[in-house]
C-alpha cells in the first residue's frame, strides 16, 4: 500500500498532486483556524495527535506533491523553493506553523489590543500594550530635558546640519575640486557653530540650555556626529602613520590603535568621567559631554584608522610608483593622488564605522548622560508609569532598527557600486 | 647626510609630541593628586574591601581584598562571555548555514534573523531581555518546573548542582581517552598513508569516550548525585530555592542579549566563509570519486575554516569586550566590581581604570598574537 501510495513514476502523477496540495492545504488551514480563530478542527482526537496532526498532515501532502516537473507553474515553484526533499519539507512545515501561530499574539498585543488614547497610565485598560506610554513620553525620549517650547532650536539645528551636508550636490562643476576640502574641513566647522549656538544658546537672544539637559535621540545624533567628524582627520592621520617607512610614527600609530582597539568603550567612557579630569590643568573645567565626546572620538578614531588603511592598501602600487615618478613628494603624492582614490573606497568602510559607533553611542547612559536608553531607564522608574519597560524598549528598538538597518543597506550599496566602477 | 635628516626629524618630532603630551598630563595629574592628598599606588589591592558580591564563582565577601574582589569580577567576565561564546557559535554556524539552504523561508527566516539582530543596539536588547521579558517570569513559589527540576523564576534560574564522589578518577579517564584518541588517530594516519587502509576512528572515539568513563563509574568508584534546588519559605510572602545552583537573571540577559546579538555576526562570517570555497573544488572533489560527507568533510571544511576563523575570534573578542556593558544592568563583572564598587570606594580613579584597561588589552592582544600565529601556520604555501 505504502509503496503504490509513493511510487510516483505512474502516469496518473495528476491524483498525487491533488491529494498531496489537499492535504497540505488542510493542515495550514487547520493551524490557522486554530491560532485566529480558536477553532480546533481536530477536537474530536486525543490532545497530543491533534497537536503533530497538521504537521504530519502537511509533510504526507508535501511529499505527495514533490515531483520533478509536473507543468504547473506554482506546484514547480513550491517544489523548487520550499520542497526539496524531506528534511526540507519539515522544516518548512515548522516555520510556516511558527510565523502563523506568532502572528495573533503579536498582532494583537501591538494593534488590536493595545492603547494609545488618554494621556495617563489610566487610560491603558486593554491586555496589550499602552502606546499612551510612549505618546506622553515621546518628546522626552526625543530631545531629553530639552525645555519643551524651545524644540524647534534642536530640529532646526539638524536641518541646517543636513541640508548644509547635501550643499556639496549642489555646487557647480568647476567649484568640485573642493568637495573634499569643504567636507573634510569647512562642513565640520561650520555644523559645530551652528549645533553650538542653536542647541546651546547663550547669544543672538537665544537661552542658554545647559548640556545636563541635552537628551533622547537628538543627543545620540549629535554626539555620533561630532565624534564621526572628528573621528575622520584623526584615523587618517593615524592610517598613514601606520603605513609610514619611518619606524618611529608607525610604532607610535600602532600602538595607539591596538591599544583603543583592545579595550572595551565602556571603560574608555569611565575613563573620561573619573580619569580624565585628573589630567586636566586644575583650574580647567570640561564639560561631561565634551569628554564623552572627545574619548569617544580617540576610541572610534583607532577603528577609523584601520577602515582608511583598508582603502590605503588596496591602491595597485602603481599608483605611489607613478606619483613618484613625476617628482611628487611624500604630502603632494597623498593629498593629490592617493588619498582621493583611498577615499572613495573607504567610504562603505567608514558607514560601518559610523553605523558601530550609532549603536554604540547609547552607552553613554553608564556615565549619567541621559540619551534615549538614559531616557527610557527614567520613565521606566517614574511612579507614575511604573510597568510599561517593554513598551519603551520596543518603541526605542524599531527606531534605531530603522536608523541602523538604512545605513546597512545604504552603505551595501555604496560598496557594490565602487565594486563595479573599478 | 641630508636624507638621513629628513627621515630624523619627523620621527624626533613625533616622539617629542607624544613625550610631551604623556608629560603634561603626568604632571598635571601629579598636582591634582597633592592638591586633593592622594597618593599613586597599587598598596590598596591588600586592603579589606569591605563590600559584598552578589554572585561570585569563588568564595569571597567582604573580609577579602581588593585583589579578590579583582579575580572575582574578572571570572564573572569570564564566566559571562564563555558561556556566551558556546551559544552563539552554535546559533551563528546553525543560522549561518540556514542562510545558504536551498530553501526559500529558511534562507529568508535566516536573513531576517540577522538582519533584525545585528541592527539593535547590544544595550537595548540586554535592557530589553533584563527589564521586559525576564520580569514577566513568574514569582518563585509559582513557577513550574522545566523537564521536572528546573526552575525558571525572576530571581533567576535554579538548576541542580553535581555533586562528585572521587571526581579525580573519572578526569583520569577523560584524559585517558583523550591520549588513547590521539594514539590511534596517529596509527590510522599512518596505516593510510603506508597500506591504504581505513580504520572507522570516529566509532572507536566515540565507543572510547563512552567506555572508559563507565568503566570509571563501574570500577573506579565514581558516582554522581543530584542536589535538586527546592522551593523554601524565607517569609510570609517571600520565596526562593534552596541547593541546587541559581543562575541570576542578570547572567541569563545578559548571555541571550551577548549571544543573539554576536551569533548575526558569526552566521556572516560561516556564510562568507563557505561561499568563499570556490564551487570547482567540490566537482573537483565529487569527480575523484569521493562521497558528499567526505567532500564536506576532507575539502570543503578544511578550505571553509581557513577563511571562518579569523573573523570569527575577532567577533570573540568582541563579545568579551561588550560583556562589560554587563555593568548597566549590575551583573558583577570586572567594570562593576572593580571600576564601579571598588572605585567609588578607594577613590583611586587613575589605577583602576588602567587596571581594567590593561586586562581587556592583554586578553585582546593575546587572543590577536595566538591568532596571528594560527594564520601563519594555516597559510596556504603558495610559491
Amino acid at each position: 500500500m505504502i509503496n503504490t501510495l509513493t511510487d510516483k513514476k505512474t502516469s496518473n502523477y495528476y491524483y498525487y498532486l491533488l491529494a498531496g496540495l489537499f492535504l497540505f492545504s488542510i493542515s495550514i488551514l487547520d493551524v490557522v483556524l486554530y491560532s485566529f480563530f480558536k477553532i480546533n478542527l481536530t477536537n474530536f482526537l486525543p490532545d497530543i495527535l491533534s497537536l503533530f496532526l497538521p504537521l504530519i498532515i502537511g509533510f504526507v501532502g508535501l511529499h505527495l506533491i514533490r515531483i520533478e516537473y509536473s507543468g504547473i507553474k506554482s506546484i514547480d515553484l513550491i517544489n523548487k523553493n520550499i520542497n526539496t526533499n524531506n528534511f526540507n519539507a519539515f522544516l518548512t512545515l515548522l516555520i510556516i506553523f511558527a510565523i502563523v501561530k506568532a502572528t495573533p499574539p503579536s498582532l494583537s498585543w501591538m494593534i488590536f489590543d493595545a492603547n494609545i488614547s488618554g494621556d495617563s497610565k489610566e487610560a491603558c485598560t486593554g491586555t496589550g500594550a499602552c502606546w499612551t506610554y510612549v505618546k506622553v513620553w515621546f518628546r522626552r525620549f526625543m530631545y531629553g530635558m530639552y525645555p519643551n517650547d524651545l524644540h524647534w532650536r534642536i530640529n532646526t539645528a539638524f536641518i541646517l546640519v543636513i541640508g548644509l551636508g547635501f550643499f556639496g550636490f549642489f555646487l557647480k562643476d568647476n567649484l568640485k575640486k573642493y568637495l573634499a576640502l569643504y567636507y573634510v574641513i569647512i562642513y565640520p566647522i561650520i555644523a559645530f557653530l551652528v549645533i553650538y549656538y542653536l542647541i546651546s544658546g547663550g547669544s543672538f537672544g537665544l537661552v542658554w540650555v545647559e548640556t545636563g539637559a541635552w537628551g533622547g535621540l537628538s543627543l545620540t545624533f549629535i554626539v555620533s556626529f561630532f565624534c564621526l567628524i572628528f573621528c575622520f582627520p584623526l584615523g587618517m592621520i593615524l592610517a598613514l602613520g601606520r603605513r609610514s617607512n619611518l619606524p618611529m610614527i608607525r610604532y607610535i600609530s600602532v600602538g595607539y590603535i591596538e591599544f583603543w582597539r583592545g579595550v572595551p568603550l565602556i571603560t574608555v567612557l569611565f575613563m573620561s568621567s573619573v580619569m580624565f579630569p585628573m589630567f586636566l590643568p586644575e583650574d580647567f573645567f570640561m564639560d561631561k559631554l565634551v569628554r564623552v565626546i572627545i574619548a569617544i572620538t580617540l576610541f572610534e578614531g583607532a577603528y577609523c584608522a584601520e577602515a582608511i588603511r583598508g582603502g590605503l592598501q588596496s591602491l595597485p602600487r602603481g599608483q605611489y610608483d607613478a606619483a613618484k615618478s613625476l617628482g611628487m613628494g611624500y604630502w603632494k603624492m597623498h593629498i593629490f593622488v592617493i588619498l582621493p582614490q583611498a577615499l572613495k573606497l573607504v567610504i562603505p568602510g567608514i558607514c560601518n564605522t559610523f553605523l558601530a559607533l550609532v549603536k554604540d553611542t547609547p552607552l553613554i547612559f553608564v556615565v549619567g548622560l541621559a540619551e534615549i536608553a538614559g531616557m527610557l531607564a527614567l520613565a521606566k522608574t517614574n511612579p507614575k508609569w511604573l510597568g510599561f519597560a517593554m513598551e519603551g524598549y520596543i518603541f526605542a528598538a524599531i527606531i534605531f532598527w530603522i536608523i541602523c538597518y538604512a545605513m546597512s543597506k545604504y552603505s551595501y550599496n555604496l560598496e557594490n557600486k565602487y565594486k563595479t566602477e573599478r | 647626510m641630508n636624507n638621513k635628516i629628513k627621515r630624523y626629524i619627523p620621527q624626533i618630532l613625533t616622539l617629542l609630541f607624544v613625550i610631551g603630551v604623556i608629560g603634561f598630563f603626568t604632571l598635571n595629574a601629579q598636582v591634582n593628586m597633592d592638591n586633593r592628598g592622594i597618593d599613586f599606588g597599587f598598596g590598596f589591592l591588600k586592603q579589606e574591601s569591605s563590600f559584598d558580591v552578589q554572585f561570585s564563582l569563588i568564595e569571597y565577601s567582604g573580609s577579602h581584598s581588593y585583589a579578590r574582589a579583582y579575580l572575582v569580577g574578572l571570572l564573572n567576565t569570564l564566566l559571562v562571555s564563555f558561556i556566551s561564546i558556546i551559544f552563539c557559535t552554535i546559533l551563528g554556524v546553525i543560522i549561518g548555514v540556514s542562510r545558504l539552504s536551498s530553501n526559500f523561508l529558511i534562507r529568508n527566516s535566516a536573513a531576517w534573523y540577522v538582519e533584525f539582530f545585528r541592527n539593535i543596539p547590544l544595550l537595548l536588547q540586554i535592557f530589553f531581555w533584563y527589564y521586559a521579558a525576564l520580569r514577566a517570569l513568574p514569582l518563585p513559589e509559582k513557577a513550574a518546573p522545566w523537564f521536572g527540576v528546573t526552575y525558571m523564576t525572576i530571581k533567576g534560574y535554579y538548576i541542580p548542582s553535581f555533586i562528585w564522589n572521587n571526581l579525580d578518577i573519572f578526569l583520569y579517564s577523560i584524559l585517558a581517552v583523550i591520549i588513547c584518541i590521539l594514539f590511534i588517530s596517529t596509527y590510522a594516519k599512518k596505516l593510510r598513508e603506508t597500506s591504504g587502509k581505513q580504520i572507522p576512528l570516529f566509532f572507536i572515539s566515540i565507543g572510547l569516550l563512552i567506555v572508559l568513563p563507565a568503566l570509571s563509574f563501574l570500577i573506579g568508584g565514581v558516582s554522581l548525585d543530584f542536589e535538586i534546588p527546592v522551593l523554601k519559605k524565607l517569609s510570609q510572602t517571600s520565596y526562593t530555592y534552596e541547593g541546587g545552583i541559581g543562575l541570576p537573571p542578570e547572567l541569563i540577559a545578559l548571555v541571550l542579549a551577548l549571544s543573539l546579538y554576536t551569533s548575526t555576526f558569526v552566521a556572516e562570517c560561516v556564510r562568507a566563509g563557505i561561499q568563499g570555497v570556490s564551487k570547482g573544488q567540490k566537482e573537483a572533489a565529487a569527480s575523484v570519486g569521493l562521497t558528499p560527507n567526505q567532500i564536506l568533510k576532507l575539502v570543503i571544511m578544511p578550505q571553509a575554516l581557513r577563511i571562518i576563523i579569523p573573523p570569527t575570534t575577532n567577533q570573540y573578542l568582541n563579545l568579551t569586550k561588550n560583556s562589560s556593558l554587563a555593568a548597566a544592568i549590575a551583573y558583577p563583572d570586572l567594570v562593576l566590581v572593580f571600576a564601579g564598587t571598588a572605585l567609588m570606594q578607594t577613590g583611586k580613579a587613575i589605577e583602576i581604570v588602567s587596571i581594567t584597561m590593561l586586562t581587556y588589552l592583554s586578553i585582546s592582544l593575546a587572543i590577536a598574537a595566538l591568532m596571528n600565529w594560527y594564520n601563519k601556520k594555516i597559510e596556504i604555501k603558495e610559491k
